[in-house]
């Protein structure tokens, strides 16, 4: 990580933070729900909000569904064994299959834990993950040493960052 | 007293709601109303897509929605983090998993590992320090899984209607 995306939060930017970790207000203006808690108007909240969108503090403003309830129910996390000299090239084209929502390298753990790549899989059935699973394994070809599938069983928790207030 | 979210029954969505969860998955407009901007496009109206934004998050289809931080550009870390419990330990370690304020995310997965939580913080020390505390009480191992390489992230699970004739399951 450069020192430029080291930065420190602002003390603004952590308000923000702290003002929205729960969730935007339910409100017809919720930037100016926001501002009455923090002390700003609409106006500067919005701008402050862009600019954090802007430097990636925030990927997006969006709604989070519960996998399950929109028939998504069998969550997998497919983990794979890649040779570390390809690893890289590998994990952007496992990205770019359009069933991975998220993928990243990751250290092993070894002997207990081979795998340097973790790529997530939604289907409506394990069919469906385990034939998602088989494209990735073919597009990492002999690079692959070696893969399992972590299912889901249940959600024990699910709410996101929260910054001391 | 952890919160678990129901995983099993999937509610009736009609088409609004489908629309609405596929559209709230991508970036709100900044701007004033941005509930009148989507119900626009929706055809719809800013009161009622308001009230179905509400029950949606109310009875768990949506579990959040807001800002999605990337806090590591802020000098935070998100880290993946699991353990192999014991399976007669599961949910008393699931509950002291759970009330840290720390611990962003924790699943369950069938596996040696079965317990697999994400750790959110501020700075890059609370994560060790998060580690050992869980460490300590339950005597398990913590295996720490920091990225060290991005290459995507984008969740976005489409919804799709259910017709009301639909037979219940």
């Amino acid at each position: 990580m450069t020192e430029a995306t080291r930065s420190m939060l602002s003390p603004l930017e952590r308000q923000l933070i702290a003002a929205t970790q729960h969730g935007l207000p339910l409100l017809e203006r919720p930037f100016e729900a926001v501002g009455a808690v923090v002390g700003l108007s609409e106006a500067e909240v919005i701008t402050q909000l862009a600019q954090m969108r802007e430097r990636g503090l925030i990927r997006r403003i969006a709604a989070v569904p519960n996998h399950y309830r929109l028939g998504y129910v069998a969550n997998g996390m497919t983990v794979w064994d890649v040779d570390d000299a390809q690893v890289d090239a590998l994990g952007e084209r496992l990205a770019a299959h359009p069933g991975v929502s998220h993928c990243y390298r990751r250290p092993r753990h070894l002997p207990a834990w081979p795998y340097n790549l973790f790529a997530m899989l939604h289907g409506h059935s394990r069919a469906e993950v385990e034939q998602q699973a088989q494209a990735l394994r073919a597009l990492l070809g002999a690079a692959c040493r070696g893969s399992e599938i972590l299912y889901s069983t249940a959600i024990l928790k699910k709410t996101g960052l929260r910054i001391k207030e | 007293m952890h919160e678990r979210p129901n995983t099993e029954v999937p509610l009736h969505l009609d088409a609004l709601d489908a629309a609405l969860i596929n559209r709230l998955q991508r970036d709100l407009p900044l701007c004033s109303r941005p509930f009148a901007q989507l119900a626009e496009d929706l055809g719809s109206s800013e009161a009622q897509l308001l009230a179905r934004l509400q029950r949606l998050l109310a009875q768990g289809t949506l579990t959040r929605f807001g800002p999605m931080f990337q806090i590591e550009r802020g000098g935070g870390r998100f880290v993946l983090a699991a353990m192999a419990v014991p399976q007669s330990r599961f949910e008393a370690v699931a509950a002291l998993v759970n009330a840290m304020p720390e611990v962003a995310h924790n699943y369950q997965r069938e596996h040696a590992l079965n317990m697999w939580f994400v750790l959110a913080t501020e700075s890059e020390d609370e994560i060790a320090a998060v580690c050992s505390h869980i460490e300590a009480a339950t005597g398990l191992t913590v295996l720490a899984f920091p990225k060290e390489r991005e290459y995507h992230v984008g969740l976005y699970l489409e919804a799709k209607p259910q017709s009301a004739e639909a037979p219940h399951d």
